[in-house]
């Protein structure tokens, strides 16, 4: 079976504020996940903003150095301690989509030289040969590649750019494309074309996604497993459909509880409001317990340790361990 | 009632004008919480604008009127032209990103007193407004605070407490939850909605977001490419919508326990500086006629209370 995608006691920490009173903020903290399969698989990263969702992304695609830890992505070694994998052999094993397609190119360049850029220099193909290539790649996501040439990204809509960004991504063959909230730009008619396509290039091109979101009802809908994150932890990982529609931990009740779905209304009236943000991630003990109802006074005190349920879940939380 | 009487509402720019919005009519009732719905560009924003009566360069009406159902000091009807005396106090705006709308360099409780009335001192505003602050359960802390020291959630339920404090008629809130995590989003909506519920004033509430409209709203406004496509009560407009462009959006989107595949919508919005003839939605729609593709669809009332834009909507889709 293959590493899909492996983080071993991932953190990183980012320092807040000025020369004084400087404090630190755990974006990730010793966050484990792993993922293995023979077949593509989607793999969603959820939370609230904060959650340290992009911290990921951006550690995965070596943006973003690591304080500890390791991940490896398809086998191979990406970020950590010691670990500098060739660039191009790199950019060939995962590839990047990013939030906003709009600001992803910029307004002086032709959109289809970032592709002709992709494919000469991580492919390092010759400009003819590149041309094929890039045209295959805006084939495979429905776009043909004259009526790409030589236009500007204000001639085209946020799902059609996003569709450029995702043949820009697919031009190397990469393992695994990082999706960090590809969407969320995106006007909700067009959206389910693009997540669609993650689809069918998954099945087509064996392609694995990690995809990142706050919209739970997509990650519902494209996902194979599903990792919840609150505060640089992660809190619940597992199977999506199990993980969505049976939640074990209550900081992922919470947040199924809270998204305004069209097809049931909310029940509940009162909600946790969010302590300090910033304290949060300082605190020793779990970091969801000043919102959870069920807290007790061991989650001050202790890490909640991982569970790992036999349907496949991991859940950290010590209600679910039987601590009380 | 808050009439609308064939507002066509544009934008001047280099390139000339474009109309944001473009022949609107329409009826809203008293009372309830009123989505307006639809994509990026489709005219929520600039008519919450006119509704407002925020005109000002480069925005402009260039035609209709906007009634308001009420009468100034001399009994003259109040419509477009003279909602502005009546700001705050009648109808108040929550724009959009308007957490970040707070003045950094003052403390809440400075901004809250900044549009009291004349002849009323500031300490005793400041006790209502203490009073009011505690009676939707936000801690009275946060009046002596500056606005960085709050969560972005916290500053916009201040900036809805502002709105809110006259008890105006009428509340326009320009996507009050974009941008804040779901679990404050709840929180927020629910607040705005307990407090239409003990004011009995009207909401118009603009989000893209068809789940806050079905959690909250009581009827919704759909537009499209500068066009008001589909009016009704929420409910029936999420369980039987007439248009096929509401139809196509609301099936597109997935929801969580459900597993059917899910289809986006072909194509996109036309661009408003094109000349645009027939029904807007036609390129996209799988339905369309010669007949779309030529004559307008008026906004008629197919159902009592339920408007829809579509030649073809009695047919039943």
């Amino acid at each position: 079976m293959k590493t899909i995608l492996r983080a071993q006691h991932l953190s990183k920490t980012y320092g807040l504020g000025g020369l004084f009173r400087r404090a630190k903020i755990n974006a990730l903290d010793d966050v484990n996940l792993n993922v293995e399969s023979d077949q593509p698989v989607v793999v969603s990263l959820v939370g609230e903003s904060g959650s340290g969702k992009t911290t990921f992304a951006k550690v995965v695609l070596r943006l973003v150095e690591p304080s500890a830890g390791r991940v490896v992505v398809f086998d191979q070694p990406v970020a950590g301690k010691g670990v500098k994998p060739d660039k191009r052999e790199f950019l060939s094993i995962v590839q990047p989509i990013f939030q906003n397609p709009f600001e992803a190119f910029s307004s002086y360049r032709n959109v289809d030289s970032y592709l002709m850029e992709t494919a000469i220099q991580v492919n390092g193909l010759k400009q003819a040969e590149a041309v094929e290539v890039v045209a295959d790649a805006l084939a495979s996501v429905g776009l043909k590649y004259e009526d790409v040439k030589g236009k500007y990204y204000n001639q085209f809509s946020g799902g059609e750019l996003q569709r450029i960004s995702v043949a820009r991504a697919l031009i190397p063959h990469p393992n695994v494309v990082i999706a960090d909230e590809p969407v969320s730009m995106i006007d909700a008619s067009l959206r389910m074309n693009v997540i669609n396509l993650f689809l069918s290039l998954k099945e087509e091109f064996r392609i694995s996604f990690l995809y990142i979101t706050h919209d739970l009802a997509t990650a519902y809908y494209v996902s194979d497993h599903v990792a919840v994150l609150y505060r640089g932890n992660v809190v619940e990982f597992g199977p999506a459909r199990l993980v969505l529609t049976d939640p074990r931990h209550p900081y992922t009740r919470l947040l199924l509880d809270s998204i305004p779905l069209t097809n049931r209304k909310w029940e509940s009236k009162q909600i946790v409001l969010a302590d300090i943000e910033t304290k949060e991630y300082q605190l020793e003990g779990c970091k969801f317990r000043n919102r959870c109802p069920y807290a007790r006074e061991i989650c001050g005190r202790q890490r909640p340790p991982l569970v790992k349920l036999e349907d496949g879940r991991e859940v950290y939380c010590h209600m679910v361990a039987g601590h009380f | 009632m808050i009439k609308l009487d064939d507002i066509v509402a544009s934008y001047t720019t280099i390139r000339g004008q474009v109309n944001a919005v473009d022949g609107v009519s329409l009826d809203i009732p008293r009372g309830h919480i009123v989505g307006v719905a639809g994509e990026s560009g489709c005219g929520k924003t600039t008519l919450l604008k006119v509704l407002y009566g925020d005109l000002g360069f480069p925005l402009s009406l260039k035609r209709g009127t906007v009634r308001y159902g009420f009468r100034d000091g001399d009994g003259k009807e109040v419509t477009s032209s003279n909602i502005k005396e009546f700001w705050f106090r009648r109808i108040s705006y929550v724009p959009q990103g308007s957490m970040s709308s707070l003045n950094p360099v003052v403390r809440i409780r400075k901004q809250f007193t900044d549009f009291r009335g004349r002849g009323e001192s500031e300490r005793g505003v400041l006790e209502r407004v203490r009073e009011y602050i505690r009676s939707l359960d936000l801690p009275p802390e946060a009046l002596d605070a500056y606005p960085h020291q709050l969560s972005g959630g916290m500053r916009q339920r201040i900036m809805i407490a502002m709105a809110t404090f006259f008890q105006p008629d009428i509340i326009l809130a320009d996507e009050p939850t974009t941008a804040l995590d779901v679990v404050v989003q709840k929180g927020i909506l629910l607040l705005l909605k307990e407090l239409q519920e003990r004011m009995g004033n009207t909401i118009i509430i603009v989000s893209h977001d068809m789940g806050v409209h079905y959690q909250i709203a009581h009827k919704v406004l759909v537009m499209y490419a500068a066009k008001a496509v589909e009016f009704g009560d929420s409910v029936v407009v999420f369980e039987s919508a007439l248009h096929p462009y509401t139809k196509m959006l609301i099936e597109s989107l997935p929801t969580i326990g459900d597993d059917q595949r899910r289809q986006g919508v072909v194509g996109r919005p036309p661009s408003l500086w094109e000349d645009l003839q027939g029904c807007r939605f036609a390129p996209r729609c799988p339905l369309a006629t010669e007949l779309c593709r030529t004559k307008e669809p008026p906004l008629r009332e197919l159902q009592p209370g339920h408007w829809v834009a579509c030649h073809y909507a009695d047919d039943g889709l």
